[in-house]
């Protein structure tokens, strides 16, 4: 809009309007700004937990609405708490998250390392090697099924080649021992370049005149990256493992396409068999409950990790 | 040890957060453990708890 039509607009408003917007202090307007913003925040994420809270004290069940909701107090969150099926389930989440993060943490740096020296094509490499972060994880679970097929799947032939045990005798996601190996191997092929980009990222912002007054003290290339590379990369790499440990926590669709949550339970991660307590069994109450329980770790956990990485930047 | 307890005392931000980031840690380990049931029966609690010193406590002076 040009100055003289905002004047003829400003000449345009009514002299009560008028009053009545100069009358608005700044503070005033800001507040009108930022509302719906505060609205949206409290009816998308706050009513739904705390309704969610409400529930979980209740045997609500979502495919019977017209029945009687009873307060049940603290019985939902007795009930998991005690379950032996919900205890394996925590067991194999804490076996994916537990591998997952470090495979990809090792794997994600290295790679980023050598894509940060300078070689020829370096940014073909990148684009390739980020590749699989940018497909579907239905397309990652249903064709790495594939790969795993004991008669055609390429997976096994590699075995096969690199260690000599016959492709056909042995089942990835068939087997309880191998099945949530299986399920570490996709998500780390999948979610390494997201670590690699982050890792990439903190090498990038090291200066060159600190490598190069480290050469100068003559620091050997192996202290250089002990006290200078990982303290200063630290922060970064903090910020990937937080980002992959709440995203695996919460892992459901890869998994789902891989597995199924099987063979038996081994696969079933804590948000498989809530999604099958809440929509399968419509135990909403429960679920609720379950959900809460699985809400305040990962709080809790965000916590003093965001705690532990303002104290790594401050150094 | 001695400034850990006197932070305590005199409801310091640091001491305090740091306990309740232990309580945290040890609530996830016990609901993640594969030793014993009672230890996940007992997860939640000792969570929570953490959870909610460290919302209080990172509100204390430093």
């Amino acid at each position: 809009m040009t100055h003289s039509a905002m004047d003829a607009a400003a000449r345009a408003t009514p002299p009560n309007i008028a009053r009545r917007i100069r009358g608005l202090s700044d503070r005033t307007i800001a507040w009108l700004f930022v509302a719906p913003t505060i609205f949206l925040l409290l009816a998308i994420n706050i009513f739904p937990l705390i309704w969610t809270v409400y529930l979980s004290f209740t045997n609500y069940r979502a495919n019977r609405p017209n029945k009687a909701v009873e307060w049940v107090g603290f019985e939902n969150y007795q009930n998991i708490l005690t379950d032996d099926g919900i205890w394996a389930n925590m067991q194999a989440t804490a076996h994916f998250l537990f591998w997952t993060i470090v495979f990809q943490v090792l794997i994600g740096f290295t790679l980023a390392w050598l894509i940060n020296k300078k070689f020829k094509g370096n940014d073909l490499w990148t684009t390739l090697i980020v590749l699989p972060m940018m497909l579907s994880p239905a397309v990652v679970g249903n064709f790495w099924t594939f790969l795993y097929q004991p008669q055609i799947g390429l997976f096994n032939y590699a075995v096969e080649f690199l260690t000599g045990t016959p492709a056909s005798s042995f089942e990835m996601l068939g087997t309880t021992t191998l099945a949530p190996w299986a399920i570490v191997i996709v998500d780390t092929w999948m979610w390494t370049p997201f670590v690699m980009l982050i890792c990439l990222a903190g090498l990038r912002s090291i200066p060159d005149y600190i490598y190069e007054a480290a050469e100068v003290d003559r620091a050997s290339k192996w202290r250089q990256f002990w006290t200078i590379t990982i303290p200063m990369v630290l922060p970064f790499l903090m910020l990937a493992v937080l980002f992959r440990g709440i995203e695996n926590f919460k892992m459901f669709d890869l998994v789902v396409q891989l597995t199924g949550g099987g063979p038996g339970s081994v696969t079933e991660l804590a948000s498989i068999n809530l999604k099958r307590e809440a929509f399968e069994k419509w135990r909403t109450g429960y679920s609720s409950a379950y959900a809460i329980i699985l809400f305040v770790t990962v709080f809790g956990l965000a916590s003093i990790y965001v705690k532990a990485l303002n104290k790594v930047k401050e150094r | 040890m001695t400034n850990f307890l006197s932070g305590l005392l005199r409801l310091r931000r640091g001491p305090w957060e740091n306990l309740a980031s232990v309580l945290i840690g040890l609530g996830v380990l016990m609901l993640m453990q594969p030793f014993v049931l009672w230890a996940f029966t007992y997860s939640f609690i000792v969570t929570l708890i953490g959870t909610v010193m460290f919302i209080i406590t990172s509100h204390f002076p430093e």
